[in-house]
């Protein structure tokens, strides 16, 4: 087995509140290849967003990081000083975020904020740039590429600022994409568009992608693997087909039934629900976090959760044959 | 019924928003200082013929220009006594009842006119909305000192002219804050729900919109007051406020400036007084600001 | 973009217009402008010839229409008290007042912009804690006070600077800083809170994650879009500042426009008095104006509008 792009053993995140320190993200470990797409599916506030945010390093200055190790292609993250994390962004660890309509400079032109990123990495000419960039914003499927370099943001849709926002992300061919739920702001036609171009450009590229999303729809089309968070921790990871065939978690197996699946859910039949909130992580989090809001919880929740199943699909819960019994669940 | 509050309903629902505000508002150390300060002043003016050693307006040519006691004086003139032999204490203490009763005054008329064109602006929209923001810019077009200064020569330099010219001339940032507020809670669903339920103009003016703008209120009348004070002080200063005798903070400032050379604390006293009352005013003003809408904290 | 250039030109014309009959009927405010200028001890009959030499006796909206036809060939009339045209008395002093106006701004420019980026890049840092102070000091202090203790500080106690006069650069450092102070609190305000603000935004996100270093984050991505109100500002103080140089130029004594609306004032150069109100509001609305302008331009937003 080759040695994985990105490993990230035992993340921790922490930000410290007024009333205690909130654990947002706990004991975080994947391993991601080239090639290879990871999902991470969760509630908002689960603590994904911020995970993605700690491997660019560019969480705020009130969060704290800790982990066993984070690695990336042989460069260790942890020890990264700043000159060595911002030759990382854009260069070979790219990120598009949630918010096309805003995550664009409204004072520069699409063409100044594609070619910045590729001047700043890159001894290349602004010719060389601008060609870079109209090849690019060809590839994601804007039409009209050198006419819209002299453009400004807020004269493109949504899902043309996405679009830019992509190539952006590519202009200097990174390893790794963090894709932060990339389509959660567009429309659902376009949703598919940019969902199809992204797989498409990993395969094409090579790359690894980290997808950030609570939509479980996205991640069946897309992914190969899967990392379910909750409350910020992971309760179960493994290969996209098997959590979908076999979800071992109940938090798992709760998201699956709210969302209807062609063949499986009845017609007419109400969807699943997840009764309860997600509890508060301030101050020592211990135990199963999901026990508050799972039918099945007994008094060994509370304890340490080991990790059950294979090592390539992982998952932490007490009932460790991972063969719950389908009756009372979420009714 | 008893009207002792219910401990458990208090601890469900968390301290009331007053309370908040009191929590908030000694946790303000600008606002604190500001307000004891404004509050000793305003108490020295009230209790001026008290406090005050001599009468300000007393001349006394074989005692002039004393020293404080600080610099060689005597107690006898605390801070000195002025070119004409009047006891520069005294003077200073009288002087805060000019300078209060001028800002207060002059920030109550233009409160009234620019609270009046704001909230009708705001509330109204469309042409009168139009007319007062074109009011609005050809007021700021006009420089403030410069027409003071002209109007109160023209009409003669008194203590009512002063704060009426400087009440005429000071609406303007009422109306623009006065006229946001209202903009911003006449699109509230309350002021739709009293308009349907067919309240009368007036009475949606008064018992929903004022109340909700009246925070903002506070503050601008206490930033104007501040403006105020700063502006009747220069034109005193420059001859054309309030007349003398009277004791004004920037006349002594005038008055002292001839003799700067060899006693600049009949510059510095006056100066400092007035440089004092209007930072504390604006403490205070920033503090209520503050303390009353903390999400809009600069 | 030239339909709102068009649209706020109207609106500048608009105000003009009406500023100066405001500054015209000022003439009338004493109720007879005649008996004023006349003085106190003249005679009805003195009186009456001046009313009929000025033209007086006609009404006030004739006199206004001619009044306001010659101010805009340039020509005031004649000053009562220095008997010359009013247009070149002012136009000899303006030179200073300008001068003075444009080093106060700069200066007001280039202390309270860094100050304010500084104070948003560490909010509650010291210097935060520093811009703030002198910022809410800058705001209460008496610019005629604050001229004095300086006289008596740098001119006086330790002889760096001449006290008064305007003949040479040294004579304006002083000046400028009353003048340039006085504007400064909100520039530094302004340019704080708006750093904190675009700081916060998406696409500061976006630069440091293609790899931008924190000063091109700071300059190019934030300051770039957070100094577009701060320009706005700028006029609009310019504005209150040549309007508010009559106190620092009386104060220092430099013969400016602002020392000359003083003097004219003491006097009851009437005219003086009026062509001046008139030439400060200009000022102040072709500032405003230029300002909205160039926001416009600043801001692609509304360039493409």
């Amino acid at each position: 087995m080759t040695t994985p792009l990105l490993s990230v053993k035992n993340l921790n995140l922490t930000i410290p509140t007024g009333s205690g320190t909130l654990h947002a993200v706990r004991g975080i470990d994947f391993d991601l290849h080239r090639g290879e797409t990871l999902s991470i599916v969760g509630e908002s506030g689960s603590g994904k967003s911020l995970t993605s945010l700690a491997l660019m390093g560019l969480l705020g200055k009130s969060i704290a990081r800790s982990a066993d190790e984070m690695r990336f292609d042989g460069i260790d993250l942890l020890a990264a000083n700043r000159r060595v994390m911002r030759d990382l962004r854009g260069n070979r660890i790219a990120m598009i975020f949630q918010e096309p309509m805003t995550s664009l400079n409204p004072a520069y032109t699409i063409g100044d904020q594609l070619t910045e990123t590729l001047l700043l990495h890159r001894k290349v000419s602004k010719s060389v740039a601008r060609a870079r960039a109209v090849e690019l914003l060809e590839k994601v499927g804007i039409t009209a590429a050198e006419s819209r370099l002299s453009q400004y943001p807020h004269q493109l849709s949504g899902g043309l600022r996405q679009r830019v926002m992509i190539a952006l992300a590519l202009m200097c061919e990174p390893d790794l994409l963090i894709a932060d739920e990339p389509t959660t702001a567009l429309d659902v036609t376009i949703q598919a568009q940019i969902l199809r171009l992204l797989v498409d450009l990993t395969r094409e590229m090579n790359m690894a992608m980290i997808l950030i999303t609570h939509d479980l729809g996205v991640v069946a089309r897309v992914a190969d693997k899967v990392a379910v968070m909750y409350a910020g921790e992971l309760v179960e990871t493994g290969p996209a087909q098997e959590v979908f065939a076999t979800p071992s978690h109940p938090y798992t197996r709760g998201l699956l039934r709210c969302i209807p699946q062609p063949g499986k859910t009845e017609r007419g039949a109400p969807l699943g629900t997840i009764p309860g909130v997600v509890p508060s992580l301030i101050g020592e989090v211990s135990g199963c976090v999901f026990r508050t809001r799972c039918p099945h919880a007994r008094a060994e929740c509370r304890a340490e959760i080991p990790q059950y199943g294979t090592p390539s699909h992982g998952f932490r819960c007490v009932y460790d044959d991972g063969a719950l019994s389908e009756e009372g669940e979420f009714a | 019924m008893s009207n002792a509050p219910d401990p458990l309903l208090q601890e469900i629902q968390g301290p009331s928003p007053r309370q908040m505000l009191k929590t908030r508002a000694l946790g303000h150390k600008g606002l604190l200082f500001g307000m004891a300060v404004v509050g000793l002043l305003v108490l020295v003016a009230i209790l001026a013929p008290v406090l005050a050693p001599h009468d300000p307006y007393a001349q006394s040519l074989m005692n002039r220009m004393v020293p404080p006691v600080f610099m060689g004086g005597t107690w006898e003139h605390p801070l000195g006594t002025d070119h004409l032999g009047r006891d520069y204490l005294s003077r200073l203490i009288y002087g805060a009842r000019v300078s209060l009763l001028i800002g207060a005054v002059a920030a109550l008329i233009s409160g009234v006119i620019g609270t009046a064109m704001g909230v009708a602006a705001g509330y109204f929209g469309g042409k009168v909305d139009a007319v007062v923001t074109f009011l609005i810019n050809v007021r700021l077009a006009m420089p403030v000192v410069l027409v003071a200064l002209a109007v109160v020569a023209i009409l003669g330099g008194s203590l009512t002219v002063v704060i009426c010219v400087l009440g005429l001339l000071l609406w303007d940032r009422f109306a623009v804050v006065m006229r946001a507020s209202t903009l911003q809670v006449s699109r509230r669903d309350y002021v739709a729900a009293a308009q349907v339920i067919g309240a009368s103009t007036p009475r949606i003016l008064l018992t929903e919109i004022m109340p909700n703008i009246f925070n903002n209120l506070i503050v601008v009348i206490t930033l104007e007051m501040a403006h105020a004070i700063l502006l009747e002080a220069a034109l005193s200063f420059l001859g054309l406020g309030v007349q003398p005798p009277t004791p004004s903070w920037g006349l002594m400032v005038s008055e002292g400036k001839n003799m700067m050379l060899f006693e600049p604390w009949l510059v510095l006293i006056p100066g400092a007084v007035l440089f004092v009352l209007v930072l504390a005013i604006n403490l205070m003003g920033d503090g209520l600001r503050d303390v009353t809408s903390p999400e809009g904290r600069s | 973009m030239l339909t709102f250039i068009l649209k706020r030109l109207g609106l500048a014309v608009l105000v003009a217009i009406t500023v100066s009959f405001i500054s015209f009927s000022l003439l009338f405010l004493s109720g007879d402008p005649a008996a004023a200028l006349a003085g106190e001890t003249a005679s009805g009959e003195d009186i009456e010839a001046i009313r009929r030499l000025y033209g007086f006796d006609r009404p006030m909206l004739v006199q206004y229409g001619e009044w306001l036809f010659s101010a805009l060939r340039g020509d005031f009339g004649e000053s009562y008290y220095f008997k010359l045209p009013v247009a070149s008395l002012i136009a000899d002093r303006l030179q200073v007042t300008m001068l003075l106006g444009l080093c106060g701004i700069l200066f007001a420019l280039l202390t309270a912009v860094p100050l304010g980026v500084a104070a948003a890049i560490r909010p509650n840092s010291i210097i935060d804690r520093l811009a703030l102070f002198l910022s809410v000091a800058g705001q209460a202090m008496p610019s005629f006070w604050f001229g004095l203790i300086l006289i008596v500080v740098l001119a006086i106690q330790l002889g760096w600077l001449p006290p008064s006069g305007a003949s040479t650069w040294r004579h304006f450092v002083m000046p400028t800083i009353v003048l340039g102070y006085y504007a400064m609190p909100a520039i530094m305000r302004l340019t704080r809170a708006g750093m904190l603000d675009v700081l916060e935004s998406d696409f500061i996100r976006t630069a440091r994650a293609k790899g931008a270093g924190e000063t091109r984050v700071l300059f190019k991505h934030a300051l770039r879009n957070a100094i577009i109100p701060v320009v706005s500002l700028a006029a609009v103080q310019m504005g209150f500042m040549l309007g508010g140089s009559i106190v620092v130029e009386s104060v220092f004594a430099l013969h400016g426009a602002g020392f000359l609306a003083w003097e004219s004032i003491a006097r009851n150069d009437l005219p003086t008095v009026q062509a001046l109100i008139l030439v400060f509001s200009m000022f102040y609305i072709i500032f405003t104006f230029l300002a909205d302008v160039l926001n416009a331009w600043l801001d692609p937003r509304m360039r493409s509008a």
